[in-house]
């Protein structure tokens, strides 16, 4: 039994199948004395390369033909092929070779910089799949299944998801990776099962059947009938305890907590608004700036908008303002590269160096939302101080926006939370980044995922403080982050002052449940014992000793 | 040998899609064919890679050389073809 950490809830037993990393130039290869022959022995790998490469792209989806068939042409490159041959003719090894011509390349694009950088990867993808098959090893990526299959990685790169197809893939566990990694955040979206941090995982062979446990972090290597049947079990129990109730989220005295959903484009969102959720707590604007040479104009802007929030019509929409940095850098805004981009100009740190961004962005808003009268509400992300809320709140306002905020993700902006929601009108708590800065644990490095517990005990303080912050003015304080999914932890939450939880909306159904199942009285008294616990094991494991018994199914 | 000048009327220049069209033309015209800046050096025109790593931009003009049967007509039908803004299509 491998343990990991839990990040998607249910359960998946099935075969494996690997993404292999690249496998790298030979160290041990010998030099070349036959130029000719290993000319020829590469171009047959470049070959089959772009022959498969070309063979995926008539298979694949619309957008992501493109990427492949400029791989295919760049394996067939003739150019390619004779700088290939140089540096065979200079005496290297094949793959090594292979490496040197590719890199050269690599910096010529990179020199000639935009749209051209960008297509170092596809040139990297092109080396790592031809050394992968002149070396005799799997191909790196993710491979072609086509049975329900659990996908194994050391991680997942954004482009490797965005390929998955949902009906295949039955469960995602992943070496490294943490609780608010890439990964989690689209198993949690895709609701399929999946465990981060499970050390070891890749040492198995692809094809072995496993059991995983996307709520409790385990693989069961090769289960046994007796723990397949127990696995299957807890699953049947977790979907009866669920209540199959659409109303809206409420403890069980009735005190109402508004249940929302995550969403990132206008597909989310009309996926979302057929599910009962009361909203949309955090929309994430990203999608419309990323990968682009220019901004995005104020009416194409204003139309997606629209269209969002015609798909959430009668409903709240929270809307995030441009999150972007030096982690996730814009084309037409890039500041350079930063030392520490999670400490940089990120977040409205760059809309207060790009206003003419953030105007753009808020005029939008503001078009979208008079042609369609939808409830929206606009916050800024990674806002620090009083200073900086007010300046945006005023934008906001000047825009003609009827609902200024903030989130909640840096420590000072909690510890200052009376004085900030003094100027706004509500205030979200984005989980992931506060847990990052509260514990000075960078969130991407999954070594460091043993300090990135939402349950850690000093988090929970910070986020106490934030809400104590927000009742004395009596303004509204949701929670955006992955911890508002946790049926236990939205508990706390709750308990701890906030009002609503959004979340991918997949996992509203069982904090659904685990709201109804207890009054904000005992809501209270669970915060009260989580705070009290020294460590996160022992903040989660009091919560659940005291909670409604049935809790324990439905996480 | 024929030679042929033209300036690039595509919008983002002689890259992505213009660029493949370019090579695939080149290719189609099964003739030896290089190009590279008025002046400067000429490179194989049938190497998407290394047509792309001339970085040429939108007007900047170029020269066409090609050798052997046919290598005028060649040459004149991607004069035509550069003279399109190809991305705009």
């Amino acid at each position: 039994m491998i343990t990991g950490i839990g990040v998607s809830a249910g359960v998946a037993i099935a075969p494996i199948v690997k993404v292999s990393p690249p496998a790298g130039v030979d160290a041990a290869e010998a030099p070349t004395t036959d130029a000719a022959a290993a000319a020829a022995q590469v171009a047959q790998a470049l070959a089959d390369v772009a022959a498969s490469l070309q063979a995926r792209a008539a298979a694949a989806p619309e957008h992501s033909k493109a990427v492949l068939e400029a791989g295919a042409m760049m394996a067939a490159d003739p150019g390619l092929q004779s700088s290939i041959e140089g540096e065979l003719q200079a005496g290297k090894g094949v793959t090594a070779a292979v490496a040197d011509a590719v890199g050269e390349y690599a910096n010529m694009f990179l020199a000639l910089g935009g749209y051209m950088a960008e297509r170092v990867t596809d040139l990297f993808d092109v080396r790592d799949r031809a050394i992968a098959r002149l070396r005799g090893l799997p191909e790196p990526g993710i491979p072609d299944f086509d049975t329900p299959s659990i996908l194994v990685a050391h991680d997942l790169a954004p482009a490797e998801t965005a390929l998955l197809d949902p009906d295949l893939c039955a469960g995602i566990v992943t070496a490294a990776g943490g609780p608010t990694s890439h990964t989690a955040i689209l198993a949690a979206q895709l609701g399929i099962p999946a465990v981060v941090q499970a050390a070891g995982i890749m040492d198995l062979d692809a094809g072995t059947v496993v059991a995983i446990d996307g709520s409790a972090g385990t693989v069961d290597v090769n289960p046994s009938e007796q723990a397949q049947a127990a696995l299957l079990d807890r699953h049947q129990r977790r979907q009866a305890a669920i209540s199959d109730s659409t109303a809206p989220g409420a403890t069980k005295d009735g005190h109402p907590v508004a249940l929302l959903a995550n969403i990132g484009t206008v597909a989310d969102a009309r996926a979302a608004a057929a599910l009962p959720v009361e909203g949309v707590g955090l929309f994430r604007t990203e999608f419309l700036f990323l990968d682009r040479d220019d901004a995005p104009s104020m009416a194409e802007q204003a139309a997606t908008y629209g269209e969002v929030f015609e798909a959430f019509a009668g409903r709240k929409i929270v809307v995030r303002t441009l999150d972007a940095g030096a982690d996730k850098p814009l084309r037409f805004a890039d500041l350079g590269p930063e030392e520490n981009p999670a400490l940089g100009r990120r977040g409205l740190r760059l809309g207060m160096i790009r206003e003419d961004l953030l105007d753009a962005q808020l005029r939008a808003l503001a078009v979208a939302q008079k042609g369609t009268g939808a409830d929206v509400w606009v916050m800024a992300p990674m806002v620090a101080n009083v200073t900086e809320a007010k300046w945006f709140a005023a934008k906001v306002r000047a825009a003609g926006l009827p609902k200024a905020g903030v989130m909640i993700e840096i420590p000072a902006a909690a510890m200052r939370a009376q004085d900030i929601l003094a100027e706004v009108d509500f205030a979200s708590i984005g989980t992931n980044d506060l847990q990052q800065y509260t514990m000075a644990a960078d969130r991407m490095a999954g070594e460091l995922a043993r300090l990135l517990h939402s349950w850690e005990p000093a988090v929970l303080d910070v986020i106490g403080a934030a809400c104590v912050g927000a009742k004395a003015n009596s303004k509204p304080i949701g929670v955006c982050g992955e911890a508002g999914g946790d049926p236990a932890l939205a508990l706390v939450l709750v308990g701890l002052g906030v009002t609503s939880l959004s979340m991918a909306p997949k996992k509203a159904p069982a904090v659904r449940t685990a709201l109804a199942l207890h009054t904000l009285e005992e809501c209270q008294a669970l915060a009260h014992v989580a705070a009290a616990a020294f460590t996160w094991e022992q903040a989660r494991k009091a919560v659940l000793a005291r909670a409604n018994p049935v809790l324990a199914d439905l996480i | 040998m024929a030679t042929r000048t033209v300036a690039i009327a595509s919008g983002i220049g002689l890259h992505a899609r213009p660029a493949s069209l370019f090579v695939q033309a080149v290719a189609a015209t099964g003739l030896p064919i290089k190009v590279g800046r008025v002046g400067g050096p000429a490179v194989d025109a049938r190497s998407i890679l290394m047509v792309m790593g001339l970085g040429v931009k939108h007007n900047e003009e170029v020269e066409l050389t090609a050798e052997g049967d046919g290598a005028d007509a060649a040459l004149d039908s991607l004069v035509e073809l550069l003279s399109r803004d190809l991305d705009a299509e």
